[in-house]
């Protein structure tokens, strides 16, 4: 564990963020709406996911396309330990008798579904963390069609593409929100820790810390895992927050989104992952909100769908070329005005 | 020896189809280092250029009932021109950017083009009937063979001669080496960079549109994500090819094709629809022994 003087010095960030998840929860809670509480319950579940990838990327500089195959495994965890075993027997007979039988709560799937993730991380990640930062994005994304062919094709045990129904759904904000809270502090433990520091010494100054005697693919890995593990864990809430899995929720879309919200808010920084999410999420409202059609006078007026992702990738598009470090750069809120770091960007390699 | 012969050439056509990928998206890393994520959605494109924008399901197709030999320049001309617009529009401001930063900025792009493209025709795949004369059967070695799988095969052999020829015999081309080999140092003995990676760019999308043209005739649909995996094995291809060689991209391509095509005549029917998670497999292993790749360019070394 880092020292305790590093611990008063940040600990301001974690308790920040909280504080202002706790702030939209109460304003959900407040307004009661129905829609608005699904809206917030999804700010929360993308501040998972974007805190998790935040995670790897943000402390190794590598950027990762394939983390949304972690939320895939995560979410079929969730289905199949949670729905009933006689609809688990219709839609997915090719489960092995003890898992057929199994039934246990919400949050315990949350948690198998983070260990799921994590030991796939493990496996995917000791092959993938070898390779040099570019090769390694590239191979994410290979990681990530895997999955998908492969839970797209596996009929027996994940009924293929169509969706998967019957997973218990969990209305209410507070899990997600208890489970955002938890994952932003993990995220804070493990950037001030002794792995975090030298894997981000790794991705500012590759030499000077091999040098130093940081095995650089070996803390990668950790950083991994753990993202995996987050990832896996924000997956299986997912699934309960909507009550079905499909593989194409966890493909190319999800990611793109959680990418975007990362790289606005500011990649290297944990409370740029957070503040990103709740910024393009309001602005994914908004657009939203204009597809769907607005009465002007007499008439409605509606955008036609695909603008909400053209809108999002031409805000990251012009946030990368006029603040290439995002929002945030690489600084953190911390409750005190005007000391930010020394701007770097993250991910030389 | 029929069946064999059938296996060798699925192999090369679906190998072609690879290489030209991984062909279009190693040249561009090559002379600017990025890893660009749009070219499958510029493949997209030049299939959606030949129709008229509807969301229907049929589609009505608007240039594509060009002749062929206007049919051909025309896609080309359309892919190199939306990639060089791409380079204009976007990656010019990009130069100084870190890698990383560049590929997350592709992948944004990408994503715009696709859902522009699901703005004017909806995601629905749409069935068309692109240079149809090409799908009768052709008797070769002893085996039935589409003509189109032929002309495939021929093309890509005749695009590798000519753009070796084209980087090897001309002053473009030397120039196009000199500046994937250290851009900097071309730079200062007079290489001029925007005309450079332009050049490097319209290359790059008019092979997109060459596969635009394979793909569409070969499944007969137009759909946007049809670039998707295409560029995903073309990527690969370039990771195990090592990042930014031309020749081990292109090798690469070929071996994904015989890994596939093979997979798919061994594996128990069962399991074919896995094939590509099998083949992403296989690249995983090659990783493991040679993480950097099986020609590794001498460009791409991290100094210190």
């Amino acid at each position: 564990m880092a020292r305790p003087s590093m611990l008063r010095r940040t600990i301001a960030t974690p308790l920040i963020l909280s504080a202002l998840l706790v702030a939209f929860a109460l304003v959900a809670w407040l307004a009661g709406s129905r829609p608005f509480n699904q809206t917030v319950i999804d700010i929360f579940l993308q501040v998972i996911f974007v805190v998790g990838l935040y995670t790897f990327v943000g402390n190794s500089g590598v950027i990762s396309f394939g983390h949304i195959a972690f939320a895939c495994l995560g979410g079929y965890v969730a289905a199949w330990t949670t729905i009933k075993p006689m609809m688990k027997g219709v839609s997915m007979p090719g489960l092995p008798d003890w898992l057929m039988q199994l039934e246990i709560p919400f949050w315990a799937a949350a948690v198998a579904g983070g260990g799921f993730a994590a030991f796939w991380a493990l496996v995917f990640g000791a092959v993938l963390m070898r390779l040099s930062g570019i090769a390694a994005s590239i191979a994410t994304f290979a990681m990530l069609a895997m999955v998908n062919s492969i839970y797209s094709n596996w009929t027996s045990v994940t009924a293929a593409t169509s969706s998967v129904v019957g997973i218990p759904i969990v209305r209410t904000v507070w899990p997600y929100l208890i489970a955002a809270i938890i994952v932003v502090f993990i995220a804070w433990a493990f950037a001030i820790s002794r792995y975090g520091l030298a894997l981000r010494a790794a991705r500012d100054e590759p030499t000077a810390a091999a040098a130093s005697g940081v095995d650089i693919p070996r803390v990668r890995l950790i950083a991994f895992v753990i993202s995996g593990a987050i990832m896996g864990a924000g997956g299986a809430l997912y699934a309960h927050s909507i009550g079905l899995v499909t593989p194409d929720t966890f493909y190319l879309g999800l990611t793109f989104t959680t990418l975007s919200m990362l790289v606005v808010g500011g990649i290297g920084s944990l409370s740029g992952a957070v503040l990103g999410v709740l910024i393009l999420s309001s602005l994914i409202q908004g657009l939203r909100w204009l597809e769907a059609g607005v009465q002007v006078g007499a008439s409605t007026i509606a955008l036609p769908g695909g603008v909400q992702e053209i809108a999002l990738g031409a805000v990251m598009i012009l946030i990368l070329m006029f603040r290439p470090a995002g929002i945030m750069g690489n600084s953190e809120l911390t409750g005190r005005i005007a000391r930010t770091e020394k701007p770097g960007e993250p991910g030389e390699n | 020896m029929a069946p064999i012969m059938q296996v060798v050439f699925d192999a090369l056509s679906l190998g072609s189809l690879y290489a030209l990928g991984a062909l279009g998206i190693a040249l561009i890393f090559g002379v600017m280092r990025l890893v660009n994520f749009a070219h499958g959605d510029v493949i997209a494109f030049c299939v959606f250029a030949l129709l008229w924008p509807s969301v229907d399901a049929v589609a009505i197709i608007f240039a594509g009932n060009l002749p062929w030999f206007l049919l051909i320049p025309f896609t080309l001309a359309v892919g190199a021109g939306l990639s060089v617009l791409s380079e204009v529009v976007v990656f010019r401001r990009f130069r100084r950017a870190n890698p990383a930063t560049m590929m997350i900025a592709s992948f944004a792009l990408g994503f715009v083009i696709r859902y522009f493209l699901l703005m004017l025709f909806s995601s629905r795949p749409k069935s068309i009937s692109l240079l149809p004369g090409l799908s009768q059967p052709v008797e070769l070695l002893g085996a039935r063979i589409p003509l189109l799988q032929l002309i495939t095969i021929l093309v890509t052999i005749a695009v590798l001669i000519g753009l070796t020829a084209f980087l090897r015999r001309t002053r473009f081309g030397l120039e196009m080496r000199a500046a994937a080999e250290n851009f900097t140092m071309a730079r200062m003995l007079g290489v001029r960079a925007n005309r450079v990676i332009m050049g490097a760019f319209a290359l790059s999308g008019a092979l997109a549109a060459a596969i635009a043209l394979i793909l569409g005739s070969q499944t007969g649909t137009a759909n946007i994500m049809m670039g998707a995996s295409v560029m995903l094995m073309a990527f690969i291809a370039t990771v195990i090819g090592g990042m930014g060689s031309l020749a081990g991209a292109v090798i690469a391509g070929f071996a994904l094709g015989a890994i596939a095509t093979v997979m798919q005549v061994i594996l128990p029917p069962d399991a074919r629809a896995f094939r590509d998670a099998f083949v992403y497999g296989a690249v995983i292993l090659v990783l493991i022994f040679r993480p950097q790749g099986l020609l590794a360019a001498r460009g791409t070394k991290e100094r210190v």
